[in-house]
């Protein structure tokens, strides 16, 4: 019997008269990768949007490591193990990588409201986070800011975030979005890592199909904001609502 | 131990490093290096501007929060300096419990804006501290049975620190409590500016410019901004206060003019910017040129004049009146040469 870490009862939310998320009841159990799909406008990522706190909901209960988290900031979500990534790039582009990853694990390490001892002085945080640097191979860059980084390393320092917060349930929205196809195995490994810790459950918004046969043990398909087919891979690809709904076409450019 | 005292912050420029030393040899020793009653005046309003420009930076160039209220904060020390001493009498306890109430003062009053405005958007917060600081400095103006309205308070400090103090003579400076007045300024704005030098490098002070950077993304990894910026706004007023109750003890007079007005909120805003935002060390710099501009720029300009009185319209251009538009100018062209203030500058030639 796997724990359920997140689970969302009848999610809505409504932008004047317009249902972006229509009533999505689910559950993400630990040890698992679900993967989101759906057309654009689907409300992917409006439900992850609900599910983290930047939007609050209109209807509905999201239960996060079986506490009721649906009034909480989203600061508090994430102190209480929800850590998400974002589709477009969402950095502290001023400062320098090592700092970017640092303030994450000082976030985790509850002592951003130190004021007297110098920050360089932490020698623990330093290290956790040239930790995590050397993993996704950005340990050599780590003087550099953030603004001259590439694309493709602030898509890794994007991973390299959430890693650094360690949260129970992790929310990536298309994390290789605009990567070179040689840049991408690295962050779906870290991925696979990371679903490889049956503690953790893993939320992931993606298009690209081999991403999601390669990671994924479940689907979750939306359309027009509901929850459309629920159900292992090769299942949901191969129901008839999912063809129609968003597969088909897109299994012709495959 | 210099790299403690600094919090590991070092100037990170050799010419920046020169100046700043220059600068801190000139107000440890200005009793002794310079003549007269005026020099030292001006030395101790630097210095109070400096602890008042910093605190101003920890706040916008750190937190990247807007606000006009800081000569408010800035009034509550003097204020609160004034009507101790008036209603105590005399004496250090006065002056103790004048700046520490001061500073409480300003402390609760930034907590109520910052936690009423700071969860909206900062826009709001800074029409919000703009609103608020009018109506104190009106209400100031207008309840003149206590603050004295326009012509202020006057009232007297221990003698120890006064003129009248005579204590022998050193290095053929004659030592008298006003000295040693300037010393307790001196010493009080080095202390605290190396603690506000602290605090911008604390962990504290990285979540501030994470949250200047992207207040969005700090929220999301964890940190209440609501919190961070109510803190920053906190501390800057209480630091704020503090420089305004070291201003009341030097002058022994506090008006609305010296220290509540719109002008000092402006000449705050440029010493900033002329310095460099989100440097400590840009504050330092940006008090020193312009308390120095504002104090003998007149003089400089009227010998000028003088200088040049045969030829046609340059001396009109050079009259002592005209020195705001001299300063204007030169402001327009630091920052359109300088966008990043001097202290940006110098490191960032160093960079290149």
């Amino acid at each position: 019997m796997t724990e359920t870490l997140l689970q969302t009862d009848a999610l809505t939310v409504r932008f004047g008269g317009h249902v972006a998320v229509d009533a999505v009841s689910c559950s993400f159990k630990a040890g698992e990768l679900t993967a989101i799909v759906g057309p654009n406008g689907a409300g992917k990522t409006t439900y992850f949007n609900l599910i983290s706190g930047q939007i609050p909901a209109s209807a509905g209960n999201v239960t996060l490591l079986g506490k009721d988290i649906t009034r909480l900031g989203v600061a508090e979500r994430c102190r209480r193990g929800l850590g998400r990534a974002f589709q477009l790039t969402n950095l502290f582009p001023n400062l320098s990588v090592l700092e970017n990853l640092r303030l994450v694990i000082q976030s985790r390490a509850e002592k951003g409201f130190q004021l007297f001892s110098m920050a360089d002085s932490h020698v623990e945080l330093t290290n956790a986070a040239m930790e995590i640097l050397e993993r996704v191979r950005l340990a050599s860059q780590k003087e550099q800011l953030v603004s001259e980084l590439s694309h493709g390393d602030q898509r890794k320092l994007e991973v390299a975030l959430l890693i650094g917060l360690d949260p129970k349930v992790y929310m990536f929205d298309e994390p290789t979005a605009g990567m070179s196809v040689d840049e991408a195995p690295v962050i779906l490994d870290l991925i696979a890592e990371i679903k490889a810790d049956t503690s953790r459950t893993v939320l992931l918004v993606e298009h690209k199909l081999d991403v999601i046969r390669s990671l994924a043990d479940r689907i979750i398909v939306l359309h027009n904001g509901a929850l459309a087919a629920d159900g292992p891979p090769a299942e949901v690809m191969a129901s008839a609502v999912v063809q129609e709904a968003y597969m088909g076409k897109e299994l012709d450019h495959v | 131990m210099i790299v403690k005292l600094l919090s590991g912050d070092q100037p990170r420029s050799a010419i920046l490093t020169a100046i700043l030393l220059v600068i801190l040899i000139c107000l440890a020793g200005a009793p002794f290096i310079f003549d007269g009653v005026r020099p030292l005046d001006t030395a101790a309003r630097i210095c109070i501007f400096i602890l008042l420009v910093a605190s101003y930076d920890l706040l916008l160039g750190y937190g990247g929060i807007v606000s006009f209220a800081h000569t408010m904060f800035f009034g509550l020390g003097a204020y609160g300096v004034a009507l101790a001493s008036i209603h105590m009498g005399r004496g250090f306890d006065a002056l103790l419990v004048g700046s520490i109430s001061g500073a409480l003062a300003a402390v609760v009053l930034a907590l109520l804006i910052g936690l009423f405005s700071l969860r909206v958007r900062a826009i709001f917060f800074a029409m919000i501290t703009l609103a608020v600081a009018s109506a104190v400095a009106v209400l100031v103006s207008q309840f003149s049975a206590i603050t004295g309205g326009e012509d202020g308070l006057t009232y007297k400090i221990p003698r120890v620190l006064t003129s009248a103090n005579r204590m022998g003579e050193f290095m053929g400076t004659k030592i008298s409590g006003k000295i040693l007045n300037y010393y307790l300024v001196f010493t009080a704005t080095l202390i605290l500016f190396l603690l506000l030098l602290r605090i911008v490098n604390s962990p504290f002070g990285r979540v501030l410019q994470a949250i200047r950077e992207n207040d969005f993304r700090a929220e999301a990894i964890g940190y209440r901004v609501v919190w961070y910026r109510t803190a920053a706004t906190c501390l800057s007023a209480a630091t704020a206060a503090l420089a305004g109750s070291l201003f009341a003890i030097w002058l022994r007079y506090v008006g609305p003019d010296t220290t509540l007005s719109f002008e000092i909120m402006l000449d705050i805003l440029l010493m900033v910017v002329i310095g460099g935002m989100g440097t400590m060390y840009g504050a330092v710099i940006g008090a020193t040129l312009f308390i120095l501009a504002q104090t003998y720029l007149q003089n400089l300009m009227g010998s000028a004049s003088e200088a040049t009185s045969a030829l046609p319209l340059i001396p009109d251009l050079l009259d002592p009146d005209r020195w705001l538009m001299w300063l204007g100018i030169l402001f327009i062209l630091s920052v359109y040469f300088f966008p990043t203030g001097i202290v940006g500058r110098l490191r960032e030639s160093r960079r290149a």
